[in-house]
């Protein structure tokens, strides 16, 4: 039980369609892991705290509608609260270019429309598996 | 089978001796679809009872007599982004090319029902124009003559886009009676169970406020549609053509129910109501969608609702070909799809069409895609022809017989709804949200079982995608600093005492029923209450009702 990977999945900024969200925290189940799963408009400051209280391993965030915009935000404040290990993932419609800057923030991967249940699985469980390896 | 035509037996040997391993196939919406129709498949004395000619009740064959080959579809393409000066320069381009009707997409942060300054200004104008004030508005509409274009905004309640749009026409002299167009979104149930972007006050409220909005329109702007019910939502969140279908039609039951209840004339609500569906690529099967709702609602309209108007009958759809049939893999094959999904919408029959960017998979279309995505409206009507020919699918014996199959999955669907008290009830059970969830979880699977084939993405796909798609287009960031200063300004500059003074008569018509709540934020767009002051007061006051977020 305890050693069940533990993954938020929810969505920051303003947009609400949660289709993709859903059926994401589905596969992770049906994959074994533990998924708190979110309403959507998390601000930054409720996605970290939630992320403290569950004492997630890995936090995926959603973003259909230029949400992904914020998430340097959120590695910023996932830093300076300490929480280097927690391995972040995006999953959504992210144009080619704003790709990069998300992964220089320290984004662990980027998914895009068309990842099959195999490709999501193993981003979370590689996103995962990092954690240990951060001093 | 009965009647089958001679030699039945005989070609029925002869294709299972040529497909030993034939399996049962469905459509999404779960239906068996045999390899061959035959006239058996109807009966023909059923052709004036469910079928008649074009125009004729129940309508199966289409509202007008003269359909596309008289007067075809609108092509109402949405646009929005960045500033209002942003938007004006896009909208006069499409008026200079001969449009006759605009549509207007807010910024995410309007949609959530709050002023640009209150949200991270990255995210301000990348989905859509950010139109918080009367002053916007007046920006936004430069030189668009309001007695004369026909205008479709994606306004959820409390309509406030409407308030400015008619405070614009006040300061211009335009009469409230000239102005035309439709609320798009003004359907609060399908935010709440499946596009909660769109969601702003809790069902209650927004029971009330739409109803005092059909009420004030039919009033003061008899040229506008107040109810657009949208079906396009559930789809897009999974729903099966078949379930969108019936949850539309019982929602437009539930808005017409209570409109009536509250002392609405049925004929006067339902000659404005329309309906905005999505268009999936699964052909036939939204052609037979298309068919059997226009059907189903026809017969609702006469037999259930009892309106008496033959006008009340018509079942006027805007279509939009579905976004989430879209792959981000091979975008340019998008293309394909658009052109197939909107032949699909123009063959059930469709009043109006917007078709997708091939790069919606990928960012925010720009200007260039979707241009091709009108051409292909161009080419499919004046290239092809294919509108010479009124219901041209009709009278084919698989589209008959699936129209009739779609329409007892329809009725199936509504049946399920009345059950649960009707769509408000079902919707603050969490009813159609949990048939939709599943709905999508079975197409997921599909996809990834490679039962579903999505190509490009679990078959024909390509090591190196060749086509470097152009750079996402983001709004100018000094712009939008400037805007949020511009708001700053305005706000200090506008009658204090008298924004409290609306900002109080919106709070207290909100406990009295007696009083129109959608005149007062009329009354207060005009003084230069903002957007998200007016949401935000009626958030106070019936609260915001998260929608339900089962998983």
């Amino acid at each position: 039980m305890t050693d069940r990977i533990r993954v938020l999945v929810t969505k920051i900024g303003l947009d609400g369609h949660d289709r993709g969200s859903r059926i994401v925290a589905q596969f992770l189940r049906d994959a074994g892991m533990e998924v708190i799963y979110t309403p959507p408009w998390q601000s930054i400051d409720a996605v970290v705290a939630t992320a403290v209280d569950e004492d997630v391993d890995v936090i995926g965030v959603s973003s259909l509608a230029t949400d992904h915009l914020l998430v340097p935000g959120l590695m910023d404040r996932l830093r300076s609260e300490g929480l280097t290990d927690v391995g972040v993932v995006v999953g959504g419609i992210i144009p080619d270019e704003e790709c990069a800057p998300l992964l220089a923030a320290g984004v662990h991967a980027v998914l895009h429309p068309g990842s099959t249940e195999d490709d999501i699985v193993h981003a979370v469980l590689s996103a995962a598996a990092s954690r240990g390896s951060h001093p | 089978m009965t009647n089958q035509p001679a030699g039945f037996e005989a070609w029925q040997a002869a294709y299972e001796a040529d497909m030993p391993d034939d399996g049962v196939r469905r459509n999404r919406s779960g239906i068996e679809i045999r390899p061959l129709y035959t006239p058996a498949d109807r009966d023909e004395a059923a052709y004036d009872r469910d079928l008649g000619l074009p125009g004729a009740f129940p309508h199966t064959r289409g509202i007008y007599p003269s359909m596309h080959r008289g007067r075809t579809w609108s092509q109402r393409q949405l646009i929005g982004l960045g500033t209002p000066g942003d938007y004006n320069t896009r909208v006069r381009a499409l008026l200079e090319a001969g449009t006759s009707a605009i549509s207007l997409i807010p910024c995410n942060s309007t949609f959530r029902g709050v002023d640009a300054d209150e949200v991270d200004p990255l995210l301000l104008g990348t989905c859509g124009t950010v139109i918080n004030t009367v002053d916007h508005m007046e920006e936004a509409l430069a030189g668009v003559r309001l007695d004369e274009i026909s205008t479709s905004m994606n306004d959820p309640l409390p309509f406030t886009l409407l308030a400015f749009v008619l405070a614009v026409a006040d300061r211009r002299g335009i009469p409230r009676s000239a102005v035309s167009g439709t609320s798009n979104q003004s359907d609060y149930l399908s935010h709440f169970i499946a596009n909660h972007m769109f969601f702003r006050v809790a069902l209650p409220g927004s029971r009330r406020i739409l109803v005092d909005h059909v009420a004030f329109t039919r009033r003061h702007v008899p040229r506008w549609n107040p109810i657009s019910v949208v079906g396009q939502h559930m789809q897009q969140a999974g729903a099966t053509p078949a379930e969108a279908m019936g949850l539309t039609i019982s929602t437009a039951i539930q808005y017409v129910e209570d409109c009536v209840e509250a002392g609405l004339d049925i004929d006067d609500v339902m000659r404005r109501v329309t309906f905005f569906f999505d268009i999936s690529i699964s052909f036939f099967e939204e052609v037979a969608k298309f068919r059997a709702g226009r059907r189903v609602w026809a017969r609702v309209a006469r037999d259930r609702l009892g309106a008496r108007d033959p006008r009340s009958w018509r079942f006027k759809f805007h279509g939009q070909t579905s976004g989430a049939d879209l792959t981000r893999q091979q975008p340019l094959n998008n293309i394909a799809r658009v052109t197939a999904q909107a032949m699909a919408g123009i063959f059930g029959g469709l009043q109006s069409l917007h078709t997708d960017a091939w790069d919606e998979a990928i960012t925010t279309p720009r200007e260039e895609s979707a241009r091709i995505a009108v051409s292909t409206q161009n080419i499919l009507k004046e290239e092809a022809h294919l509108t010479d020919v009124i219901d041209p699918l009709g009278g084919s014996y698989y589209v008959e017989s699936l129209t009739d199959d779609m329409e007892e999955e329809i009725l199936a669907v509504i049946g399920r709804i009345d059950d649960a008290g009707g769509m408000y009830r079902a919707a603050e059970a969490g009813l159609p949200q949990e048939m939709i969830g599943a709905s999508a979880m079975r197409f997921a699977r599909q996809v990834e079982d490679g039962e579903q084939t999505v190509v490009g993405v679990n078959k024909y796909t390509v090591d190196t995608e060749t086509l470097k798609p152009p750079p996402a287009e983001r709004p100018d960031p000094d712009a939008m600093q400037r805007l949020v200063d511009d708001l700053a300004r305005f706000k200090t500059e506008r009658d204090t005492t008298s924004v409290r003074h609306h900002l109080d008569q919106i709070a207290r018509a909100a406990h009295d029923p007696t009083t129109n709540l959608f005149e007062c934020v009329v009354e207060a767009a005009r003084v230069g209450v903002t957007h998200g002051e007016i949401v935000g007061r009626l958030r106070e006051e019936f609260g915001f009702g998260q929608p339900l977020v089962a998983v």
